[in-house]
């Protein structure tokens, strides 16, 4: 009897967990909805930018084919646009920036982690982040009313005055000190992705366990044996990481690099003269844009930097699964 | 079987000749920023005997061996006062190399730390920082030294893999051989064994007690029967103080301080 009662009273509970795990289930349900449709549009949209930008783009490939990749000219008055000049701008000022920041980031985040007196860490710590939270405009403004005069007399001159008579040099440094241009843009970009680099590198430096950082120094390994050795090794992965996120925000960068470049639709040989990215090409004419030529060159480019930001992107995944291989882990 | 085998060889090193004390402790007090973790030690470590380290977490003995590297030094807030002589020299003194002072005084982790490189590079990385050898010779010493810590025979066919590859005991001995490799005086062991299985640790107390040959060893354990079988003198240590330090088996037989018995019968601890 009271057996019987008490599994009848199993039997109610089972019910009513029952009952509530079916409320709960369908709440679980419509969390998965959610989620997987967050995920997908993710999909949509990069395949909604992707297509629509090769169908602005399209017309422009249509008449000119590939010499758009290789064609200096961009007129819209006679309706001739080739993307070399912009393309150029775009590597080179990144490549000049990426030059400058990387070491100089990786330089500071080692001596905030590994030299710096405790006093210290914190208000160089903030700087640099507070360096990464000036807007772009900031820099632009900046850049064009005090840095690019400040180039002009005083560090263009000499460089041009110096490398004067050095083969490859003179050319690199030659002409006019405009103050704006591809070096002063270049110079720029990498104050912005500075930020970046150190911040990004200080973090992954501070992951080294402490134990191998002192296993180095027992063998009587110097701090600078240490970064080399064993530090860096240790985090190339998130240092590459942080430098490819500063050269994916070199290369998209517009407003800095809008005021200071220049807008010159020409390859120079020399860094002092004035250039353009695609992205300042961009943003300084889609208003202006009448032709539907003109439109569609512009969204031209705008695919091109889309597939350089992805190519960089691969060939970073592709050289960190190198480095995985190479050291065998 | 082993034990018995360590215990007479004990016996025979302790007998045959007086010991010559390699480093000297005078006096020495340490603090982390105003708390003093060590009062006034006064400890002689022994050429060619293996020391133990004993005593509850806490007491000051891994500080007290992170002193005799200077390992304090990379971080602020951390300072040691007094004396301690190695071959006569202070190495508390200022101005000291500390690089070349952490080459003589050796250190293996309690946790394994191989480097991130392949397992060649673990130890000629070390050796490379002061010697500049060639391609056979130093092929030579990295094989020399992992026949020492007796992994040559495990890894002579992978020398190019990763020293992460590698098991927990494997990587221990390793550590060993990259600590050897770089002919220190002096070897201190900071728990080697806390993270290995038994088998790996009998593997590198029978290393330690080879070790001790040619090195004066210092070793930090919390394992009594560890140290009784590996060490030839034990100080055994209680809230920064050193409370009891003698030979091995009167400490572990007939101890004079009545907390060092209530330790080593695991009264407490």
């Amino acid at each position: 009897m009271s057996s019987a009662s008490s599994s009848r009273s199993v039997m109610t509970d089972i019910g009513a967990r029952q009952r509530v795990l079916k409320g709960l289930r369908f709440g679980d349900q419509v969390f998965a909805a959610v989620c997987k449709a967050a995920a997908v549009s993710v999909l949509v949209i990069l395949g909604g930018v992707f297509v629509s930008l090769i169908g602005g783009a399209w017309p422009a490939f249509h008449k000119f084919g590939l010499a758009f990749f290789v064609t200096e000219a961009w007129n819209p008055v006679t309706d001739q646009f080739g993307a070399i000049a912009p393309i150029f701008g775009t590597l080179v000022t990144s490549a000049i920036a990426m030059l400058i920041a990387v070491p100089v980031g990786v330089g500071i985040a080692v001596f905030l982690t590994e030299l710096c007196p405790l006093v210290l860490r914190r208000p160089l710590g903030v700087a640099i982040e507070l360096l990464a939270g000036i807007p772009s405009i900031i820099y632009g403004i900046w850049g064009l009313f005090f840095f690019a005069p400040f180039l002009q007399q005083y560090v263009q001159p000499v460089l041009i005055g110096t490398f004067a008579n050095v083969p490859v040099l003179s050319t690199l440094f030659a002409g006019p000190p405009y103050g704006i241009g591809i070096l002063t843009s270049a110079l720029v970009l990498a104050i912005m992705v500075l930020p970046f680099v150190t911040a990004i590198s200080r973090d992954v430096f501070e992951s080294v366990p402490p134990v191998l950082k002192e296993a180095a120094y027992g063998l009587g390994c110097t701090r600078w044996e240490v970064v080399r050795n064993v530090v860096i090794p240790f985090t190339r992965v998130g240092v590459i990481g942080g430098c490819m996120l500063g050269l994916g925000r070199a290369l998209g960068e517009t407003m800095a690099v809008t005021f200071v470049i220049g807008n010159a639709h020409r390859i120079s040989g020399s860094l002092l003269a004035p250039g353009t990215t695609i992205s300042a090409t961009i943003a300084n004419e889609f208003t202006e844009a009448v032709g539907d030529m003109h439109t569609s060159s512009l969204l031209a480019i705008g695919l091109i930097l889309f597939l350089i930001s992805f190519i960089v992107l691969a060939f970073a995944r592709l050289m960190l699964m190198q480095l995985d291989k190479k050291a065998g882990a | 079987m082993t034990e018995v085998s360590t215990a007479q060889r004990i016996e025979m090193g302790a007998s045959a000749v007086a010991p010559d004390v390699r480093i000297s402790i005078n006096n020495l007090d340490f603090y982390y920023g105003t708390t003093r973790a060590l009062k006034t030690i006064n400890l002689p470590l022994y050429a060619n005997m293996v020391t133990s380290f004993i005593g509850p977490s806490g007491c000051g003995k891994s500080t007290l061996l992170r002193v005799l590297n200077r390992m304090y030094d990379l971080y602020p807030n951390q300072r040691a006062e007094g004396e301690v002589l190695l071959d006569g020299e202070n190495i508390l003194a200022p101005g000291l190399d500390l690089n070349l002072l952490r080459a003589r005084v050796g250190m293996v982790f309690q946790k394994p730390t191989p480097f991130p490189m392949s397992i060649y590079d673990n130890i000629a990385f070390g050796v490379g920082l002061y010697e500049k050898l060639n391609r056979s010779e130093m092929d030579q010493r990295v094989e020399q030294s992992l026949t020492r810590a007796a992994l040559w025979k495990e890894v002579k066919d992978k020398l190019t893999a990763s020293g992460l590859s590698l098991s927990g005991g494997q990587q221990q001995r390793l550590c060993i051989a990259r600590t050897v490799a770089v002919k220190p005086e002096v070897i201190l062991f900071d728990e080697p064994c806390s993270a290995l299985d038994p088998i790996s640790t009998a593997r590198i107390e029978e290393l330690i007690d080879e070790l001790k040959a040619d090195y004066t060893i210092a070793i930090v354990t919390h394992n009594m029967q560890q140290a009784s079988r590996v060490s030839d003198a034990t100080a055994f240590m209680y809230l920064g103080e050193l409370m009891e330090f003698g030979k091995t088996k009167d400490m572990f037989t007939k101890p004079q301080n009545p907390k060092t018995q209530d330790y080593i019968t695991g009264r407490f601890g």
